[in-house]
């Protein structure tokens, strides 16, 4: 956990007030709606479908107990009792008041949070690896990094009125779990030659309605530059990215008409200036911000537990939790873990306050008091000690945690949709729950292996469809909820050689009852075509294409005219 | 007319803004007094305007760099900005770009779309003058530059970055 100097500390308080006076000269009729949206975004409110919505900042998604307890007590005093954890690692309370958010800022002020930017036209939240700081394929730790830009970009005076919102992911590790190639800007720490350390910087990258893959401006951006060089590209986008048109305002846009090359030009033109100036970073304040950080005391502990063991041989329901929800630890004796959001029944990323409080209570005994939002909307453990796993398990499920889906077809990530968001087109938690009842088998499960299926209820693709290795995207036919599928998207390369990529449409929507039989054709595609169990559905797309996928859904070519000149039922 | 607020203080304007017509035509440039004129005005009659017995400032709209006036600084008073929206940001590199890179040290100015709640970043960025929209409430605006006791970034108000100072104090 990053902890607050009194510097840090008095920003967030003076924000408090900020709002405190903005909300009141809101209310007194001094502030036009117009004027007071742009205030609120700032601060994470929305006017939603019922109520508005407060999306409250989980800084890289790391979160203390203390933190956790709060956010409880928050959404049992000022909204219904329970949360939503997003896929920007944040949570959002659905039913706040709109004059007691400057009170709910207030509390979140007195365990160092806020909601800070975590909407409107500026930079939002950081997103990077569920896994930093832990992970055996460590880098560096992309917490420090993260910190440092979230400071640098916490009330930038000049890039406070952006065209468009703007989202940065860092990846401190070889595999890149933070889907840096989907961002405004991605940060991918790589070693050179030397041993130093640097970033490969992406820029252009987004979901949305345009979904793009970022380009590499940089291959290897030295670490001192980390800030300078951001400055240029925010420059640059602040300067020239389109103000006309809010669909077109990315700074993806950008990028394209002009074309990655001149952008390049544009930003080194730029940089030229910044380069070397005060804001290169020194190792001074790397040391400072990484001393500022708890670390968990580890013990010096063997890689392996004989009760372990004996529990993994005797208990299949713990055995196969331990193989998806468990992971890989950079301490001997020590994994992450898992807590799975995707119970069947429950929208994925909802907890209520009750659970948070126990959630807090199991960190507390088992992982150091701290924990983690993943994007992909479940609670990470990072430091739980192996010889507690079998412990901790038995705690978990008896929470409903302990679905053994990480990884696979039911750990759907899915937006709020339709049932809150005014912005969808359609529902798609329904969607998300008649998937995961459909394949409600384990073990079959777990014989399909590895996927993601995504589902957004609309195109700005808060579930992130477009990187789904199969997308589900709702849309609106002339008033009726209809639903597109996408195959062969891929977040980002997680394994080495799997590039990031988006998800090609195959064909015509269909109606939510038909979701899960379609997707079932699918999986039996991809299971007569694997090799073998090895070969991911993702890999089995990328060897033979996307043609054999949507003949199994649509029929072959033949059935497929034939079917649009209404000769045949849909296959 | 707007209120002026210069150096955090409500004061007389001494400035008449130019702006061109409903049909783009360049405006007139009256026998005396202090003027800013837009950018297309100073491109076109750069020589007569020279020679002009009052005070000269210039405008520039959100679309118009500083590097169009970049050479011509010493020729201006006053160099003033447009906001056509609030929510327009393009304005504020426009600044800190005249600050910082061009060394402009007359008078720099907001105007348009200029909110009580925009100003305190608009000073950060090197803007000294804030020509509040009509209904703006100027009394109570002048609050509004101490909304934060500092900042993490660099800007025209703070050159040297939090981190730095951070660092020079821990060793004092």
């Amino acid at each position: 956990m990053y902890i607050y100097d009194e510097i840090d500390q008095k920003l967030v308080d003076e924000r408090v007030s900020q709002f405190r006076d903005q909300t009141r000269r809101y209310l007194a009729g001094k502030l036009s709606e117009d004027e007071f949206r742009a205030l609120r975004l700032r601060n994470g409110l929305y006017v939603q479908r019922y109520a508005p919505m407060l999306r409250i900042a989980i800084p890289y998604g790391l979160l203390s107990t203390r933190q956790l307890r709060k956010l409880a007590h928050i959404a049992r005093r000022y909204d219904r009792g329970y949360g939503h954890f997003s896929t920007r690692q944040n949570l959002q309370l659905n039913w706040p008041k709109l004059p007691q958010v400057p009170d709910i800022l207030a509390e979140l002020a007195t365990v160092e949070m806020h909601a800070i930017q975590t909407s409107g036209n500026s930079f939002r939240n950081i997103t990077t690896d569920h896994f930093a700081s832990v992970a055996q394929d460590e880098i560096v730790d992309s917490f420090v990094w993260c910190e440092i830009i979230r400071q640098w970009s916490t009330f930038h005076p000049e890039f406070s009125y952006l065209p468009r919102k703007f989202k940065f992911a860092v990846n401190g590790a070889k595999s890149d779990r933070a889907a840096v190639a989907v961002h405004d800007i991605g940060l991918h720490a790589v070693l050179n030659a030397g041993g130093e350390v640097g970033f490969r910087v992406l820029v252009g990258g987004g979901l949305g309605r345009t979904p793009v893959i970022g380009f590499v401006i940089r291959e290897f951006l030295p670490w001192q530059h980390l800030l300078s060089y951001c400055e240029a590209i925010l420059r640059v986008y602040n300067r020239y990215g389109r103000r006309d048109n809010i669909h077109k305002a990315r700074i993806k846009i950008l990028v394209k008409e002009r074309g990655p090359e001149r952008f390049r030009e544009e930003v080194e033109a730029e940089w030229a200036h910044l380069k070397d100036g005060p804001l290169t970073l020194i190792s001074e304040e790397i040391a400072r911000i990484e001393s500022r950080f708890t670390r968990p005391e580890y013990l010096q502990l063997p890689a392996t537990d004989a009760r372990l063991d004996t529990a993994l041989a005797s208990d299949r329901a713990f055995a196969s939790w331990h193989r998806r929800n468990v992971h890989p630890h950079k301490r001997p004796g020590y994994a992450a873990v898992t807590l799975s959001l995707k119970q069947t029944g429950v929208p994925p990323g909802d907890v209520t306050a009750e659970q948070m409080d126990k959630i807090a209570d199991l960190a507390d005994r088992y992982s150091f008091g701290e924990l983690r939002v993943s994007h992909e909307q479940n609670l990470i453990f990072a430091d739980v000690q192996v010889a507690d796993l079998f412990g901790l398990w038995k705690e978990v499920k008896a929470l409903g945690f302990a679905t053994p889906n990480v990884g696979l077809l039911t750990n759907i990530i899915c937006c709020p949709g339709g049932d809150f968001c005014s912005l969808a087109n359609a529902k798609s938690i329904p969607v998300a729950e008649a998937i995961q009842q459909r394949f409600d088998d384990l073990d079959y499960l777990h014989d399909i292996g590895e996927i993601d299926v995504n589902i957004s209820g609309c195109m700005n693709a808060c579930g992130h469809h477009h990187v789904g290795h199969i997308g589900i995207l709702g849309v609106d036919k002339n008033g009726e909820e209809w639903y597109q599928i996408e195959v062969g998207g891929n977040q980002g390369e997680i394994r080495p050689g799997v590039a990031a990529s988006l998800g090609k449409v195959i064909g015509p929507s269909f109606a939510r009852a038909q979701i899960p039989d379609v997707i079932e054709k699918l999986i039996e595609c991809y299971l007569s075509r694997r090799d073998s169990d090895a070969e991911r559905f993702i890999d089995v797309v990328r060897r033979i294409g996307v043609e054999p996928f949507k003949e199994s859904v649509y029929g072959n070519a033949d059935q497929r005219a034939a079917h649009r000149r209404g000769q045949l039922a849909p296959a | 007319m707007a209120t002026l607020i210069k150096e955090q203080r409500i004061v007389a304007d001494s400035w008449r803004l130019l702006s061109r017509g409903p049909k783009g035509e360049l405006p007139e440039v009256p026998p005396s007094g202090d003027v800013v004129v837009p950018l297309a005005l100073w491109l076109a009659r750069r020589e007569a305007l020279l020679a002009y017995p009052g005070k000269l400032g210039v405008w520039l709209d959100a679309n118009e760099g500083p590097e169009a006036i970049a050479a011509d600084l010493q020729h201006f008073a006053l160099v003033a900005v447009n906001f056509p929206k609030f929510g327009d940001g393009r304005g504020y590199s426009t600044a800190r770009l005249l600050r910082e890179r061009y060394g402009f040290k007359g008078e720099l100015r907001a105007i348009g779309d200029v909110l009580h709640d925009h100003l305190f970043f608009m000073e950060q960025c090197g803007f000294d003058a804030f020509a509040l929209r009509e209904d703006q409430d100027a009394q109570e605006a002048l609050s509004v530059f101490d909304t934060f006791s500092d900042s993490y970034q660099t800007s025209v108000l703070r050159p040297v970055p939090l981190f730095r100072r951070r660092l020079s104090a821990g060793k004092s």
